[in-house]
C-alpha cells in the first residue's frame, strides 16, 4: 500500500506539489491531506506530481499524505441525473445541503447518483442477444418528460445471458453480459472520463434548427441542432437572461445548464423558476428535462475548470441515448480564467493577457463535442449535442484572447452590444456584428412552412444595414433635413427594432414566439415597408405616413396570442394605407 | 500535529520583502493559517501563511514592516486559519481593520471564533431574492430597485458624492410593510479619514451607530489590513444575519483600495499579472466577498451589500469596475456630468442596472406598471440623450419635431425624477406618479413599452404643474 501514498511538499492556494507519486498519470483524481480534499493531477516531473484541489487548501501542510485512486476524474451516468444541481465535479449539492447545512463544507463525498433510489427498469433486449457498445438494453421512466435509455457501456460487446425487468436501484445488477472476456454484470450506472468525448459512430451534417423561440435567433441568426454557438457581451448586456431564455425554451430533448463562476442567486433563480415553468409543447415542467452545475464564482477555482467538461459529458450521454441535447455554459470567459490561474500558479509561460498558451486548443477542443452523428450500437440511431458558450469580455471589449479564440470554434457568433442594452433594447444582440453560418441550410426547413421567409429575412437585413448607414447621415445634419424615403427607411427599421427584434423574456406571450408568429409578423412588417415605399415614391409624404397612428400596431404585434388579432393590425393600417394612395390620387387628379 | 505545532516560535527569517517574510527551515506549517509575528522592540504584528512548503513559509504580514530586524524577529505559526470573534455585543462598537477595538470600550464577549473566509453558500441553500427595498430615491427604486440580499454597487469617481448617496440609502432603506431596520455593517479600506467621520456622524445622528458594527482602515493604516478587513465584516454579518436573524446592509468602502492592496501583494510576490498588473484571480477574490451576500432558505436573515468603488479615471472598463460589474447584481453609476449640473444623486441611469429588480417589483410588490414604466423612461431618455447630442452639432433649431420632445422630457427628468433633496424620501407611489407626469411631455403614441391597459389606468388625467419645492 505504502507506494500508494504520496507526500505533499508544497501548497500555495489552490494548487498542489506532492513527490513520492512515481507511476500516476495526468489526470489521475487523488485525496489531498488528513482531510482528502479532492484533486486531479495537472502535471508530473520524475515522482513529483502537481495537484490542482478542487476544494480550499486552507490548513493542508507539507508532509501530509496524498492518496491515489489510480482513476480519471469520471462523471457517473445512470438515472436520477435530470433535474439534478451538481457542482464542478459532479457532487450533488441538494444533498449535500441535507447533510451539511448551507455552506459547502470541505471533503464531503457524496456519490452522484443517489444509491438508494429505486428505478423500474424494463429491457428491450433478451436472453441471447448480441449487442454492441451503445445499444439499448433497456428504459427507465427518469422524468415524465425523458425517458432514460440504459445503454451498453461503449467499447463493451458480447451476448445477453440474462436481463431482468423490475425495480432496481444503480448498484444492483440487472443482468448478464458474456463477453470474450467473461461473464460480467451489467448495471444501471456506468461511468465516463469527463475530459474524453464520448465515441459515435459518424459525425453528420446538420440539418434542422435549435428552435428558441426567440426572434433574433431563430429568424435572424439560427443554430441547427448540432451546432455551436459563442454569445460574448459586457457585464448588463443581458447575456445571462439570453442564456436562461434559450435554456428554458430550445426544443432539445435535455438541457445541461453549466453555471461556471457566475452569480449563485443566478443559480438560485433557475432552480426556482424552472420547476415552475412549463414547456410550450409538452406542458411538462421544464425541470423535468434539465440537468444543472453549479459551481459559482465564489466556489473553488479548479472544480469550475472541470465543471465545462462535466457539462458536456453529461449531455453526450443524452445523445447517445438518441436524444437532441442543449448544452449552455455560462460562462466560458470563467473557465479560461480558472485555466489562468492555475497556469500562473504552476508559472507557466502565459501568452495574451497572461492566459496559458493552450487556451484556444482547449476551447476547441470542447467547442468540437458538439455536433450531430449516428450513434454506437448495432441500429441506426441519431442524437445531437448542441453547444452555447457565454463569453464576458473584460470591458465589453471582443478582441481579448478569449473572445477572440472562441470565435475560431463556432459557427454562431451572437454579439450583444452595450448601446441597446442603454435603450433596454433586449436581447441586445447587434445585427451588424452577429452572424450564422447556418443560414443557408436551415433555409429549407423555413421556407418549407413560410416561403417567404427567406425573401423576407434578407429584406430586413439590407433594411437594416441601409438604415445604420442612414443613421450617420442624420447624426449630423438631423433627420427632418433627409429626404423622405430615407426617413421612411429610418421609420421601418425603428418598425423592425421595436416590433420584432426587441422581445421581452419576462412577459407572459413574448418570452417564446413561435415559428408561425415569426415569420408572420417578419412578413407584415416588411409588406408595410414595400408599400409605404410605393406611396413615398407617388409623393405621399413621410409626415402623413408617420401621421397615422395605426402604424403603432405595429410593434404591439409580438403581444398578441392569436394569429386573427395579428391579422386585425395589419388590416387596419393597410386600410390607411389605401386611403392614403385614393387621397394622392385625388390631389393629382 | 496542529497541537504541536501551535506556540513554536521561530527565531530570525531569510528574508523580508514589503509585506512578505520567507521563514527557514520550519515544519509542519499549513497553507492560509495564523502567524504571529514579535518584533525586535516587543511589538506585535499578524501574519498568513501564502505557500507552506518543507522547510519554508512565505507568510504575509499585517502592519508595518519597517524597523524589522531579520536576526531578532519572532514568529509564532497558530496553526489555525484566520478566525474573528462574533457576537450580538459587536452592535454599536468600532475596531480596527483587523477586528480589534479601537472605541476605547473593553474587547466584546463573543459567543463563537468564525474563520473570516466563510464557507461558500450552497447555490442550492439560497433563496431567491425578491423583496423591494424602497430607498426613497427615484432613480434607483425607479428604474434600478435595490432588492434584500443583493449585491449592488455604487460605481463612483473621486470626488462624486458616493459617501452621501450610500448614507442616504442606509438612512431610508426600508421594505415596504415592514417595520423592522436594518442592521448596518460598515467597512472603510483605505478611505480618508475625513470620510470615515462624515459616516460615523451620520450614523450617530440617525441613531443608526446602536445597530451598526464599524471596522475602519483608514488610508494611513496599514495597506495589507486591507485584504482581511472586508472578510471580517462579512463574518459579522452573516453571524447577524443567520445566526441573529437579522436583516444587514453591509456598506464596503473603497473596493478600489482593495483591489489596489491586493495586487501590491501579487507584484510582491512575482505573480504574472493580467490587466494593469492586477492578478489573473482578481475575479475570483472579489466573488469570495460580493458573493457573501444574499438569502438563505428557512432562515430570516438576510445580507444586503452595497460597495463603494472609485472608478481610476472615470473609466468604467478599468478591471475593478469591470471584474465587479461581472459578479455584483447590477451597479449604480454616478455621472461628473449630471454632478457638474447640479443635480443630486447624479445617477446615469443608462449606465446603471439592477439585475434583481424584475423578480422584486409588479403587482403585489410595488405597482403593476412598474416595470413598464422603468422601461419606457430608459428608453424615452436614451432616445433625448441622443437628440441632446445631435443639438450639440445643428443645433436646437434643427431637431425634428420628435427630437424635440425628447429633448425635452430628458431634460424634465434630470430636473424632476432624477434630482432630488439628501432628506428626501420618495414612497414608490411618488416615483411613478412623477414618471408618468414627465411621460407626458412625449405623446402617447411613444409610449411602446407601456402595456395599453396600463396607459389607460395610470396616464394623469389632467397634466398637473408640478410645484417647485
Amino acid at each position: 500500500m505504502s507506494e500508494e501514498i504520496g507526500i505533499i511538499d508544497k501548497v500555495s492556494g489552490p494548487v498542489v506539489w506532492a513527490s513520492k507519486m512515481a507511476g500516476a498519470e495526468i489526470g489521475e483524481v487523488v485525496h489531498v491531506g488528513e482531510g482528502k480534499f479532492i484533486g486531479e493531477i495537472i502535471r508530473l516531473a520524475k515522482d513529483t506530481a502537481v495537484i490542482q484541489v478542487y476544494e480550499s487548501t486552507s490548513g493542508v501542510k507539507p508532509g501530509e499524505p496524498v492518496y491515489r485512486t489510480k482513476k480519471p476524474l469520471r462523471a457517473e451516468l445512470g438515472p436520477g441525473l435530470i433535474s439534478s444541481v451538481y457542482d464542478g465535479i459532479q457532487r450533488p449539492l441538494e444533498v449535500i445541503r441535507e447533510k451539511t447545512g448551507y455552506t459547502i463544507t470541505r471533503g464531503v463525498s457524496i456519490p452522484a447518483l443517489l444509491r438508494d433510489k429505486k428505478w423500474f427498469f424494463t429491457p428491450t433486449v433478451k436472453e441471447g442477444d448480441k449487442v454492441l457498445g451503445g445499444d439499448i438494453l433497456g428504459v427507465v421512466e427518469e422524468t415524465s418528460l425523458v425517458q432514460h435509455f440504459i445503454l451498453l457501456p461503449p467499447f463493451m460487446k458480447g451476448e445477453i445471458k440474462e436481463i431482468n425487468e423490475g425495480e432496481f436501484t444503480v448498484k444492483d445488477p440487472i443482468g448478464v453480459i458474456q463477453t470474450k472476456e467473461g461473464r460480467k454484470n451489467l448495471y444501471m450506472k456506468q461511468e465516463w472520463p469527463v475530459r474524453i468525448p464520448r465515441p459515435v459512430k459518424e459525425r453528420l451534417r446538420l440539418v434542422e434548427p435549435l428552435l428558441t423561440g426567440q426572434r433574433i435567433i431563430d429568424t435572424v441568426f439560427p443554430i441547427p441542432k448540432g451546432g455551436t454557438a459563442a454569445i460574448p457581451g459586457g457585464f448588463g448586456t443581458g447575456k445571462t437572461v439570453m442564456l436562461h431564455q434559450i435554456a428554458k425554451w430550445a426544443d432539445a430533448k435535455v438541457i445541461i445548464y453549466i453555471g461556471c463562476g457566475e452569480r449563485g442567486n443566478e443559480m438560485t433563480d433557475v432552480l426556482k423558476e424552472f420547476p415552475e415553468l412549463t414547456d410550450p409543447k409538452t406542458g411538462e415542467k421544464l425541470i423535468k428535462r434539465t440537468i444543472l452545475i453549479a459551481n459559482t464564482s465564489n466556489m473553488p477555482v479548479a472544480a469550475r475548470e472541470a465543471s465545462i467538461y462535466m457539462g458536456v459529458t453529461l449531455g453526450e450521454y443524452y445523445r447517445d441515448q438518441g436524444y437532441d441535447v442543449a448544452v449552455v455554459a455560462d460562462s466560458t470567459s470563467r473557465w479560461a480564467e480558472a485555466l489562468r490561474e492555475i497556469s500562473g500558479r504552476l508559472e507557466e509561460m502565459p501568452a495574451e493577457r497572461g492566459y496559458p498558451a493552450y487556451l484556444p486548443t482547449r476551447l476547441a477542443e470542447f467547442y468540437e463535442r458538439a455536433g450531430r452523428a449516428i450513434l454506437l450500437g448495432s441500429q441506426q440511431r441519431l442524437g445531437s449535442v448542441t453547444i452555447m458558450g457565454a463569453v464576458s469580455p473584460p470591458g465589453g471589449d471582443f478582441s481579448e484572447p478569449v473572445t477572440q479564440h472562441t470565435k475560431r470554434f463556432i459557427s454562431v457568433f451572437w454579439a450583444l452590444d452595450k448601446d441597446l442594452a442603454f435603450r433596454r433594447h433586449f436581447p441586445a444582440i447587434n445585427w451588424i456584428t452577429s452572424y450564422s453560418q447556418y443560414v443557408e441550410i436551415l433555409k429549407d426547413w423555413w421556407v418549407k412552412q413560410f416561403p417567404n421567409w427567406y425573401r423576407d429575412r434578407e429584406e430586413m437585413l439590407s433594411l437594416l444595414t441601409e438604415a445604420s448607414r442612414v443613421e450617420e447621415i442624420a447624426k449630423i445634419i438631423g433627420e427632418s433635413a433627409l429626404p423622405d424615403d430615407q426617413q421612411l427607411t429610418l421609420l421601418a427599421a425603428y418598425l423592425i427594432k421595436e416590433g420584432f427584434l426587441t422581445q421581452n423574456a419576462f412577459s407572459e406571450v413574448d418570452s417564446y414566439c413561435f415559428p408561425w408568429k415569426q415569420s408572420k409578423m417578419l412578413s407584415i412588417i416588411m409588406e408595410f415597408y414595400r408599400e409605404a415605399k410605393k406611396l413615398i415614391s407617388k409623393g405621399v409624404s413621410i409626415d402623413d405616413l408617420r401621421g397615422l397612428r395605426e402604424i403603432m400596431g405595429l410593434v404591439r404585434m409580438k403581444e398578441k396570442k392569436t394569429s386573427e388579432e395579428i391579422d386585425e393590425i395589419w388590416r387596419k393600417i393597410k386600410d390607411k394605407l389605401e386611403q392614403l394612395a385614393k387621397k394622392e390620387v385625388e390631389v393629382i387628379l | 500535529m496542529t497541537l504541536e505545532t501551535a506556540g513554536l516560535h521561530y527565531i530570525g527569517v531569510r528574508e523580508v520583502k514589503g509585506s512578505l517574510m520567507v521563514i527557514e527551515n520550519v515544519s509542519g506549517v499549513g497553507y492560509d493559517e495564523v502567524v504571529e509575528v514579535v518584533m525586535a522592540d516587543g511589538s506585535k504584528r499578524s501574519g498568513r501563511v501564502l505557500e507552506a512548503a518543507k522547510d519554508y513559509a512565505i507568510v504575509q504580514i499585517f502592519g508595518e514592516t519597517e524597523g524589522l530586524d531579520t536576526q531578532k524577529v519572532s514568529v509564532r505559526f497558530t496553526g489555525t486559519a484566520m478566525t474573528t470573534p462574533v457576537s450580538i455585543e459587536l452592535l454599536g462598537r468600532m475596531f480596527n481593520g483587523l477586528g480589534e477595538p479601537i472605541d476605547g470600550g473593553p474587547k466584546p464577549m463573543f459567543e463563537d471564533k468564525r474563520d473570516i473566509n466563510g464557507a461558500p453558500l450552497n447555490p442550492s441553500a439560497r433563496e431567491y431574492p425578491n423583496d423591494f427595498i424602497q430607498t426613497g430615491i427615484s432613480a434607483i427604486d425607479g428604474m434600478n430597485s435595490l432588492i434584500r440580499g443583493q449585491k449592488l454597487p455604487i460605481f463612483s469617481g473621486a470626488g462624486l458624492p458616493h459617501n452621501k448617496l450610500a448614507v442616504q440609502i442606509a438612512r431610508q432603506a426600508t421594505v415596504l410593510g415592514e417595520e423592522e431596520e436594518f442592521a448596518l455593517v460598515f467597512a472603510a479600506m483605505g478611505i480618508k479619514n475625513e470620510e470615515a467621520r462624515f459616516f460615523i456622524k451620520e450614523f450617530e445622528d440617525t441613531g443608526a451607530l446602536e445597530r451598526s458594527v464599524v471596522y475602519l482602515n483608514l488610508a494611513n493604516d496599514p495597506t495589507i489590513e486591507r485584504i482581511i478587513t472586508p472578510r471580517i465584516a462579512l463574518t459579522a454579518a452573516e453571524y447577524l444575519a443567520f445566526d441573529q436573524n437579522m436583516h444587514v446592509l453591509v456598506i464596503l468602502t473603497d473596493m478600489t483600495n482593495y483591489a489596489e492592496a491586493l495586487r501590491e501583494i501579487s507584484a510582491a510576490r512575482e505573480e504574472v499579472p493580467s490587466r494593469k498588473g492586477y492578478p489573473g484571480y482578481l475575479y475570483t477574490d472579489l466573488a469570495t466577498i460580493y458573493e457573501r451576500a444574499g438569502r438563505v432558505k428557512g432562515k430570516k436573515g438576510s445580507i444586503t451589500q452595497m460597495p463603494i468603488l472609485t472608478m481610476p479615471d472615470d473609466d468604467i472598463t478599468h478591471p475593478i469596475p469591470d471584474l465587479s460589474g461581472y459578479i455584483t447584481e447590477g451597479q449604480i453609476v454616478l455621472s461628473r456630468e449630471l454632478d457638474a449640473k447640479g443635480i443630486y444623486p447624479p445617477i446615469n441611469v443608462l449606465d446603471s442596472l439592477s439585475r434583481l429588480m424584475q423578480k422584486g417589483i409588479g403587482k403585489g410588490k410595488t405597482r403593476e406598471d412598474h416595470k413598464n414604466v422603468s422601461d419606457q423612461l430608459y428608453l424615452a431618455y436614451s432616445e433625448g440623450v441622443k437628440s441632446r447630442d445631435l443639438a450639440r452639432i445643428i443645433g436646437e433649431k434643427g431637431l425634428s419635431e420628435r427630437e424635440r420632445y425628447f429633448l425635452e422630457f430628458a431634460n424634465q427628468f434630470e430636473k424632476k425624477f432624477l434630482n432630488q433633496g439628501f432628506y428626501e424620501n420618495r414612497t414608490i407611489e411618488r416615483t411613478l406618479e412623477i414618471a408618468w407626469e414627465i411621460l407626458t411631455v412625449i405623446p402617447k403614441s411613444e409610449l411602446i413599452r407601456i402595456k395599453e391597459e396600463y396607459i389607460e389606468k395610470y396616464y394623469p388625467r389632467e397634466v398637473r404643474v408640478e410645484e417647485e419645492r
